[in-house]
């Protein structure tokens, strides 16, 4: 299908990184049902460094993609590389998305920020919390920031 | 790798008898129907055959016959026309559904705001109204009521000749936008009291962009297109002869066929719907019966219907979903809205529109594919493991 390149469908046909960590160090969740996608994201962290990652999806082809593709961006990255990841990245991995798909991309670096924060907390960590986006803006309708 | 296309509603494959209806008029006779000389004349003749063989189908005279582009613009100058009348006699109310095509329901959105009221029934949970209902609606300023034949969605057939004696009775016309029913179930204007229709070419096997809007005789049309003479001056622009000769064709066939193709499809959507029902947590949208023979819609809960459809045309089958990532907007169909599915529910539809073309084997085929799909997409949905886990209840049980 010409909707998407051959990237996004090769990520959306064979998802790198899908399923579940059990005893995860943090877990991510972003989107709303309502909208039509929400992506979780499993971290399992060491001496500050992503040893593993796991997602699942509830969305469209390009949501299951950029999770998977930002998946592979930060496996085995220290923390900070992952923090730094755009959505921009993302996409441009994909070698692109169509505009009305680039929020799937911006749920993608939402849900690792907050898997990070969701670390940070339980580990107690001291750490920027202004680096992080707003629940308010993950969590509640449909309009993400593109 | 086979394709199975299931997504009639959306169009359909042009039949052989619409292909060699249409070719001697791209080739032979070309000439323009408002030109004198014989080729004109005789391109002039066939567009009256052709005008003949939709009255006939339609239980109509040929002079209530006119050629449009297509359903959208036979809708809106069908509304308009309606709107224009009413308004010269003050009366500025319009009763539709919820569930109408957008050529109709952004039509009355435009006349709200030229000064028109608009009253929306509930379509209820099985996609149907009764004739009782727009009986309450009508009032002493409603010009016009406009109710779809068929939706294209999910299916739901509308009981048109109860709705069509009510208006007659209180004096409304009555538009029906017969998009997705001509072709497929029998329409007789007279008897169901129609006094404006909209029909469209691509539904059933003819050619793209060629429609019909039917007006009773004594409605005097309203011009969307000005200019020449064409189409007794309401509609301008030379003739697509081409595409009304294959159209003329095609449902001359199809008119034809109908009770068998109907009775052979009819079986396959109860074969599909039962295999569907098997997948758990799955919901059958709009009335089980009372709906078009080719039409089959569901939801899945825990899933999402455009990454269901590409992975169901990897597997070669080819449908289409109410999602709003297939929609192209934030919300999913406003026909399941309207039906009264939440939000998430909607997302995760799936609409398969059979033709006569399609066999028992395809559909055992589909049913494979689209519980494989399923499985595999709730197998990595946080929303389906969250279900599952009794974390969130189930809306579909």
């Amino acid at each position: 299908m010409a909707l998407y390149s051959e990237t996004v469908m090769d990520h959306f046909r064979n998802p790198r990184n899908v399923g579940v960590i059990e005893d995860a160090d943090g877990v991510g969740e972003v989107g709303n049902a309502k909208c039509g996608d929400i992506m979780k994201i499993y971290l399992k962290i060491k001496d500050d460094v992503i040893e593993d990652v796991k997602f699942e999806t509830f969305g469209c082809g390009s949501a299951i993609a950029s999770s998977s593709m930002a998946t592979e961006m930060i496996k085995g990255k220290p923390l900070s590389e992952a923090l730094a990841l755009t959505n921009k990245a993302v996409a441009q991995a994909l070698d692109g998305l169509p505009a009305h798909k680039l929020h799937c991309s911006v749920l993608a670096e939402e849900a690792i920020k907050k898997a990070i924060q969701d670390y940070y907390e339980k580990t107690g960590a001291d750490y920027d919390k202004s680096i992080f986006p707003a629940c308010d803006s993950c969590d509640h309708g449909c309009c993400h920031s593109h | 790798m086979r394709h199975i296309y299931a997504d009639n509603a959306a169009t359909t494959k042009m039949s052989q008898a619409a292909i060699r209806g249409m070719l001697p008029y791209l080739d032979g006779i070309y000439g323009n129907p408002s030109s004198l000389h014989s080729t004109g004349q005789a391109a002039k003749e066939a567009l009256e055959s052709a005008r003949a063989v939709m009255a006939r189908g339609l239980g109509c005279d040929p002079r209530e016959i006119t050629f449009t582009s297509g359903g959208s613009e036979a809708d809106n100058q069908a509304i308009r026309t309606a709107a224009w009348l009413g308004a010269k006699k003050g009366k500025k109310h319009i009763v539709s559904t919820a569930f109408e095509h957008h050529a109709v329901l952004h039509t009355l959105e435009a006349l709200e705001k030229e000064g028109f009221a608009v009253t929306l029934l509930d379509v209820h949970g099985d996609g149907l109204i009764t004739a009782e209902e727009v009986a309450a609606a009508i009032r002493p300023d409603t010009c016009l009521v406009t109710v779809m034949y068929a939706n294209n969605e999910v299916g739901t057939v509308e009981p048109i000749a109860e709705i069509g004696a009510v208006c007659r009775e209180k004096g409304v016309l009555f538009h029906t936008d017969a998009v997705q029913a001509a072709g497929h179930l029998a329409i007789d204007v007279e008897k169901e009291h129609i006094d404006l229709l909209s029909l469209s070419a691509h539904k059933f096997h003819g050619p793209k962009g060629v429609g019909v809007l039917y007006a009773r005789k004594g409605i005097p049309l309203q011009n969307l297109i000005y200019g020449g003479a064409q189409e007794r001056g309401k509609r301008a622009g030379t003739e697509n002869l081409p595409a009304i000769m294959g159209m003329a064709a095609a449902f001359e066939e199809a008119l034809a066929g109908m009770d068998e193709r109907a009775a052979h499809v009819t079986a396959l959507r109860d074969k599909l719907i039962d295999g569907l029902g098997q997948i758990p947590h799955s919901l059958l949208n709009g009335h089980r019966t009372q709906r078009l023979p080719g039409n089959v819609s569901f939801c899945f809960e825990g899933i999402e219907g455009e990454s269901l459809l590409l992975l169901l045309d990897d597997k070669g089958v080819e449908a289409s979903s109410g999602s709003a990532c297939t929609s192209g907007s934030l919300d999913p169909s406003h026909v399941l809205l309207a039906l009264g599915r939440p939000h998430e529910i909607a997302h995760g539809s799936l609409r398969l529109s059979l033709s006569h073309e399609n066999t028992q084997e395809e559909v055992d085929h589909i049913i494979r594919s689209v519980t494989e799909v399923v499985e595999y997409l709730r197998g990595i949905s946080p929303v389906w493991r969250d279900l599952q886990s009794g974390k969130q209840n189930f809306v579909i049980q």
